[in-house]
């Protein structure tokens, strides 16, 4: 019979792998694992906003699956390797998923953040190319009261082109609205081309005449009216 | 016709997007400083009630508590309003809704805070209570308040602009319709947090979620009885406001007197029942729209009136009475206008602000009404409210200026996308389009408390680094404020966004600004941002002249160099150009402060509805409707927003889609329901993020953005507000669309499956095709104030000065 | 934070074991599998049991064996593999279908087989925090003394809500319990009461371990759930419904409603009007028709209870329709 653990007051110690690194913590036994992160391994990343199981808020990915941290008993976690969107990023830089949802402002708040990178990045490790309607169906589970999920939408659809190895870049209608006007009211720097700058060094290119990004996807997918 | 812009209208990121993404920004509950404590709030049990005892001897003793808090350590009332000063931090005497905090716990962990909560022992003694509009009404007394225009009314005004008889004498038809629109939360993902440290100085801060720093900064002042110099708040990152931490709120006072009696730093964070707790959502407004019109579809005259369901607190309701009257003036030319208002008091949590505050409720009955009056004269919807467009630059005859105005670019680009004239009438059966339209404000005109200062100040500080860093008081509630300084400086000395260092939202690094509300910040911080930058850039320029020895007016600043325009080799990095200046000047910093115009409007109750520049929409909703069920779904919204000009295009259509998301929540699905038939408590139904209707991606359409550009020479760059006005026409929309669809009016927001189908059903039974409220109870309105309009030669002022009424306004109540 | 009360906390490695630490443990303990339902209802201290038993990492309760006259699947299988198991969608796809209308995509990569056939009924007095409960009196599921739903009822009035018992108990499942002293095998509509408490006749030393599911054999299921969003919500009415055809007639029917009562609800009216008949409208109006009258959902859901009484005709029909192959692609 496996030991069962001393409850109460007292700790209890697993030894797990989170974000890669090999960990030992100790903590109350009755702790979740969204508890253990954000308490006892100081792992901020990982938001709460119900602790019920109602908002996708705390998702993390448990032996790769995306998983309700809040709903996971720290001590059930023994062994297991846990990834949170601090480990998202490599010395190589952000994970295209972040790198997009910064892009394409899909982070407002902030704060579901976490949860919705996680849920999409198993999503993409699991299915490459996933539908639309296989990303909307795979981020059922997180609510997010800022963006009305479009953005997150567009930044997992750019991710995924990026993450096969295709040189995507935003849409148009993704950053300008559709139907921009046209009368001298459009960016200035912008008329035609679709570049857009993400930094002032491209912002300098873009003055020069030289857009160091290509212009958009040309291929609208089929949600779009034209 | 200004330069072209390197920055401005331009889809950079955010400032602060590669934090959000890593998990970096630090949110309240994110925080933690050693020997904290731990804080848990003991709420009421009972829903209306006098406190009889409130023991907490039991809880003192427990091991790991170190501090408890009733009402008597707190006595000072406090409100966001200075006319409505009428919350404790803890209950004093009385509890006036379920979950009304009375005690609080600071002990070792939040487990002991919670196992001290049971100990504290209470003993309630009942007083009848209030669930509904009608039961206020009915019930004079017991007051909730022994404060309020009478009864358990908390406010009631009425104010006639012009002469409305003749304007419905003058009607070739009036139209009489009831409205109501149920109550609905922010519900923003990240829970109310704070954390206060009172230092060995004797210094406190508090970090908390807030929207408006300086305001709590003022109510712990006042609450605390501390010098305001000597409290320093810190708004965190919110995640999400949505109007929802825009009061100051008990949780935040009791940390820092807990912190204070116990000299350690007190953290709370609330759990999600205690968020609906909190509320200050959306009234519950029940509305009657009277208005004349002529034939060809112009208006005469309206005659507005409103109830709203304010809770058990004042919270920002007086605002939220006026501004349920206000813009309704704004969109379409509504020659003379009365508006009367009540806001009253119940056993409920508190509504307040919830984005479009107060407007989104007549907006929509207004915009309802005007689909009827379309069908009723045969006219095509979009096409009747075409060609009725209140002008750019005129002025309301409630005496708001109008600046740009982009509503009919709005409705042109909403009805050519969504193919509205050739598919409206010929969808399938079931299926159906709906239009309507909107404005909303960019601030308000007037500061929630009177004063002369500027209600939105930023400084600037260059230094020998070539760094500059931007200090203002606003917080970023995810809208991209604090981005929208970065670029507004950026574009203005030629630098990179991204180099520039942005401090916020902390009482004692940055100038005030009044705080997120009321779609301010884009306009007024960055109007302060320019006038600071432009003072900063002159320094630049005169230093950088010098050194190349050209004129000022050949100086040009772009891509981090301050050049000669005539010869762009010639010039100086943005660094030498900085030493030179610091060199020239000395350090340098400036400043920038942005206070509104005044308003047209002298009357009382003018202060509410004034604003620099109004934002305009307009929305095309597709439903598909089950007849059989009165199941919908809403395939695709098209929606057009004029925001003056984007600063950043990609974050305004962030904004334009949050705003669908949340109204089509409040159209569809969302509602603060409670029960008053459980053990003699009003209860909230159901507060939890399960039963709260939030959409998930499931149900969100996709959604067409068309942005108008229409500068108004008010906002900054020409830009205006985008947070809140794309949320109002959606939920009148919806409920024309389902009209389209199948022929029923549901009258009530949410526009729900059963109310389809008893609407349905209705009609088959030979009953009139509605679902709506039947009557409108007796309201003691007072006598309306009366202002001629401009059109019949009024200045603002009432004709009758003495004719205030029961709710006459008093100087600060704006 | 909402936090779980103290509770010790047992991992057996194999079920005897588990069963035996249920047999020492007594009352006051409950097995857990994925947790997303005893979790929460601990949270909001619905129940507070003094030691729970882990059983969700037994190998042997996660195997899904076609290998007999049917399928056996592992109590302890988890949803989103059952979801996408293909030959689960390709022998019973109207299973598919309800699992994958459970809760979350996050949730049903948690939650159990197991754990859902046993998920403890639903109410709206009920499912809410302990301060919320404690300002009504409590109810007589917890702590309580009444039912607030109907307070002259004997009894509790909390909802089945399952999603996959409808369909499970239509396709004639059976589930296997196994205690220390004892296994038995038992339908599935066995498995359960009329009574919000007692709302499961599973013994409390009794693990369930396996659903069985006979084969198909000419067996179509199909699932239809009524709920505000298209994720997360529990149903508030669900109908799972499966028909045995020969030729174009009808030679056997079973429709079982979910979400109207403390049990899910057999509609045999319902199915003696389909027998012998062709699948058409005639006879999908007639069964819809008379399975109105039986369903009567009480006020402690979200909707209205009267207009979850209307749908039942309505979501009957259009289950049945699903599998004249009519409507739909998700039979």
């Amino acid at each position: 019979m496996a030991p069962s653990n001393d409850f109460l007051r007292s700790k209890s110690s697993i030894s797990l792998h989170v974000n890669g690194e090999p960990v030992e913590v100790s903590f109350a036994s009755y702790k979740t694992l969204l508890e253990v992160l954000r308490e006892d391994l100081q792992l901020t990343g990982t938001k709460h906003g119900c602790e019920l199981g109602e908002c996708g808020a705390c998702a993390v990915l448990v032996d790769g699956r995306p998983v309700l941290s809040c709903l996971v008993l720290g001590l059930a976690c023994q062994g297991r390797a846990v990834e949170t969107v601090e480990g998202m990023a490599s010395a190589s830089g952000l994970h295209p998923l972040q790198k997009t949802f910064a892009e394409l402002g899909a982070a407002q708040c902030g704060y579901c953040t976490p949860g919705f990178l996680l849920t999409a990045q198993a999503l993409l490790d699991a299915n490459p190319s996933p539908t639309f309607r296989q990303i909307q169906e795979a981020l059922a589970g997180n609510i997010c009261r800022c963006t009305g999920y479009i953005k997150i939408y567009e930044a997992v659809e750019l991710a995924a082109a990026r993450l096969r190895g295709e040189d995507a870049s935003p849409r148009r209608e993704t950053l300008y609205g559709t139907d921009f006007d046209d009368s001298g009211l459009l960016p200035v720097l912008d008329a035609g081309n679709g570049s857009r700058a993400t930094s002032g060094s491209e912002t300098a290119a873009v003055l020069r005449g030289q857009p160091d990004r290509k212009t958009e996807n040309e291929k609208p997918d089929g949600r779009e009216p034209r | 016709m200004s330069p072209p812009t390197r920055v401005v209208g331009r889809p950079y990121e955010k400032v602060d997007a590669a934090a959000k993404v890593t998990g970096q920004t630090r949110f309240a509950d994110d925080l933690v400083l050693p020997r904290m404590l731990h804080c848990k709030l003991l709420r009421s049990r009972r829903t209306h009630a006098i406190l009889r005892r409130v023991d907490v001897s039991r809880a003192a003793a427990l091991p790991g508590v170190l501090a408890i808090a009733t009402g008597r350590d707190l006595p000072i009332p406090f409100g966001i309003l200075p006319v409505s000063q009428d919350e404790h931090a803890l209950c004093l005497d009385r509890v006036r809704f379920v979950g009304d905090p009375i005690s609080a716990v600071a002990a070792l962990d939040e487990e002991t805070a919670n196992e001290a909560l049971a100990l504290i022992e209470v003993d309630y003694e009942d007083l009848p209570t209030i669930a509904s509009i009608e039961q206020a009404v009915e019930t004079p007394f017991p007051r909730i308040h022994d404060y309020g225009d009478r009864d358990n009314f908390h406010k009631l005004v009425s104010m006639e602009f012009g002469d409305v008889e003749e304007g419905f004498a003058r009607a070739e038809k009036i139209y009489d319709d009831l409205f109501f629109y149920e109550g609905n939360t922010h519900l923003p993902l990240e829970q109310h947090a704070a954390l206060a440290d009172l230092g060995p100085d004797g210094k406190l801060t508090l970090w908390s979620s807030t929207q408006t720093p300086h305001y709590v900064h003022r109510a712990l002042a006042k609450v605390l009885e501390m010098p305001a110099a000597r409290i320093r708040v810190i708004a965190t990152p919110n995640g999400g406001g949505f109007g929802g931490k825009s009061d100051p709120f008990n949780h935040e006072i009791v940390v820092a007197h807990l912190s204070r009696v116990t000299g350690r730093p007190v953290k709370i964070c609330l759990t999600r029942e205690e968020v609906f707790y909190c509320h200050r959502g959306r009234h519950p407004i029940l509305m009657r729209a009277r208005t004349g019109v002529r034939r060809d579809g112009s208006i005469t005259a309206m005659h507005f009136q409103t109830v709203l369901d304010g809770g058990a607190y004042g919270s920002y309701g007086v605002a939220s009475t006026y501004y349920s009257g206000a813009l309704q003036t704004v969109t379409y030319p509504v020659p003379v206008y009365r508006f009367d208002g009540a806001r009253v008091f119940t056993n409920k949590p508190p509504c307040g602000p919830k984005r479009g505050h107060g407007t989104p409720q007549p907006r929509f009955a207004l915009e309802a009404q005007l689909d009827k009056i379309a069908v009723d004269l045969g006219f095509d919807p979009a096409a009747m409210r075409l060609s009725h467009l209140q002008p750019p630059s005129s002025i309301t005859a409630n005496f708001l200026r109008i600046g740009s105005m982009g509503l009919g670019a709005c409705i042109e680009k909403v009805v050519a996308a969504s193919g509205w004239k050739e598919r409206r009438g010929r969808l399938p059966r079931g299926r159906g389009l709906g239009i309507a339209c909107s404005s909303y404000i960019c601030g308000a005109g007037l500061p929630i408390y009177w004063n002369a200062m500027p209600q939105s100040g930023v400084q600037l500080k260059l230094d020998r680094s070539g760094g500059v860093t931007v200090f203002c008081g606003s917080t970023d509630i995810g809208q991209g404020s604090d981005s929208v300084l970065a670029y507004v400086v950026a574009e203005v000395l030629g630098i990179d966004p991204f180099d520039i260092r942005v401090v916020t939202a902390d009482t004692d690094l940055t100038p005030v600004d009044l705080g997120s509300y009321s779609s301010r910040v884009t306009l007024m911080t960055g109007n302060a941002a320019l006038q600071a930058a432009e003072r900063a850039r002159e320094m630049l320029v005169a230093a950088a002249g010098e050194k190349l020895e050209i004129p000022g007016s050949r100086v040009a600043l772009a891509e981090g160099r301050v050049f000669d325009v005539e010869d762009p080799d010639k010039g100086l990095s943005f660094v030498d150009a900085v030493i030179a200046a610091e060199s020239k000047f000395g350090t340098i910093g400036t400043v920038g402060s942005y206070t509104p115009p005044p308003s047209a409007g002298r009357y009382r109750g003018a202060g509410v509805g004034p604003s620099p520049a109004y934002s305009y929409s307009a929305a095309v909703v597709e439903v598909d409707v089950d007849p059989a069920t009165g199941i919908y779904t809403v395939p695709k919204i098209w929606i057009a927003h004029d925001v003056g000009k984007c600063i950043n295009p990609v974050l305004v259509i962030g904004q334009v889609e949050g705003s669908v998301y949340m109204g089509l929540g409040e159209a569809m699905m969302e509602e603060m329901a409670y029960r008053d038939d459980v053990n003699g408590n009003v209860m909230h139904k159901a507060p939890s993020m399960l039963e709260y209707k939030s959409p998930t991606t499931l149900e969100m359409p996709e959604v067409v953005t068309l942005l108008v550009e229409d500068p108004d020479p008010n906002g900054p760059f020409g830009a205006k507000e985008v947070g809140q006005g794309p949320l109002l026409p959606i939920p009148p929309a919806v409920a024309n669309a389902v009209f389209d669809a199948v022929g029923v009016r549901i009258d009530e927001i949410p526009v729900t499956p059963e109310k389809i189908a008893r609407a349905l059903k209705a009609r088959a039974a030979g009953q009139p095709a509605r679902v709506g409220p039947a009557s409108f109870p007796t309201i003691p309105y007072p006598d309306a104030v009366r202002i001629p309009t401009p059109a019949e030669g009024g200045d603002g002022r009432a004709r009758d000065l003495a004719a205030t009424g029961a709710g006459g306004v008093r100087k600060a109540d704006r | 934070m909402l936090r779980l009360p103290r509770f010790r906390y047992f991992v057996p490695r194999t079920i005897s074991e588990a069963t035996a630490m249920k047999a020492d443990s007594g009352s006051g303990s409950v097995f857990v599998a994925g947790g997303t339902d005893l979790y929460p209802n601990m949270k909001r201290r619905q129940q507070t049991p003094a030691a729970v038993i882990s059983i969700g990492g037994l190998p042997e309760l996660r195997a899904v064996d076609f290998s007999g006259d049917g399928v056996a699947i592992g109590a302890g299988a988890i949803l989103s593999d059952l979801e996408n198991d293909s030959r689960i969608r390709e022998a019973y796809p109207g299973l598919a279908h309800a699992i994958a209308e459970i809760s979350t995509p996050l949730l049903r990569n948690m939650g159990t087989i197991g754990g859902n056939l046993l998920l403890d009924t639903r109410c709206n007095y009920y499912d809410q925090n302990f301060e919320w409960r404690q300002a009504i009196d409590f109810c007589m599921k917890k702590d309580g003394q009444i039912c607030w739903v109907a307070p002259g009822s004997p009894r509790c009035l909390a909802v089945q809500s399952a999603d996959s018992v409808p369909v499970l108990i239509a396709l004639k499942a059976r589930v296997l319990l196994v205690s220390a002293a004892d296994r038995r095998e038992i339908p599935l509509e066995d498995l359960y009461r009329n009574d919000g408490i007692d709302y499961a006749t599973r013994k409390p030393e009794e693990l369930l371990t396996a659903v069985w599911i006979p084969r198909p054999d000419g067996w179509r299921a199909a699932y239809r759930k009524l709920r505000r969003r298209g994720s997360f919500d529990f149903p508030v009415l669900s109908v799972g419904a499966a028909v045995r055809r020969e030729g174009p007639r009808v030679e056997e029917a079973r429709i079982v409603l979910g979400g109207v009562a403390s049990a899910p609800l057999r509609l045999t009216d319902a199915e003696e009007r389909l027998k012998g008949r062709p699948l058409d409208e005639d006879s999908i109006r007639d069964a819809a028709d008379a399975a109105a009258r039986p369903s009567r959902p009480m006020d402690n859901t979200d909707f209205s209870f009267l207009w979850r009484k209307e749908m039942t005709k309505k979501y009957v029909a259009s289950a049945l329709r699903a599998l004249t192959g009519a409507e739909g692609g998700r039979g």
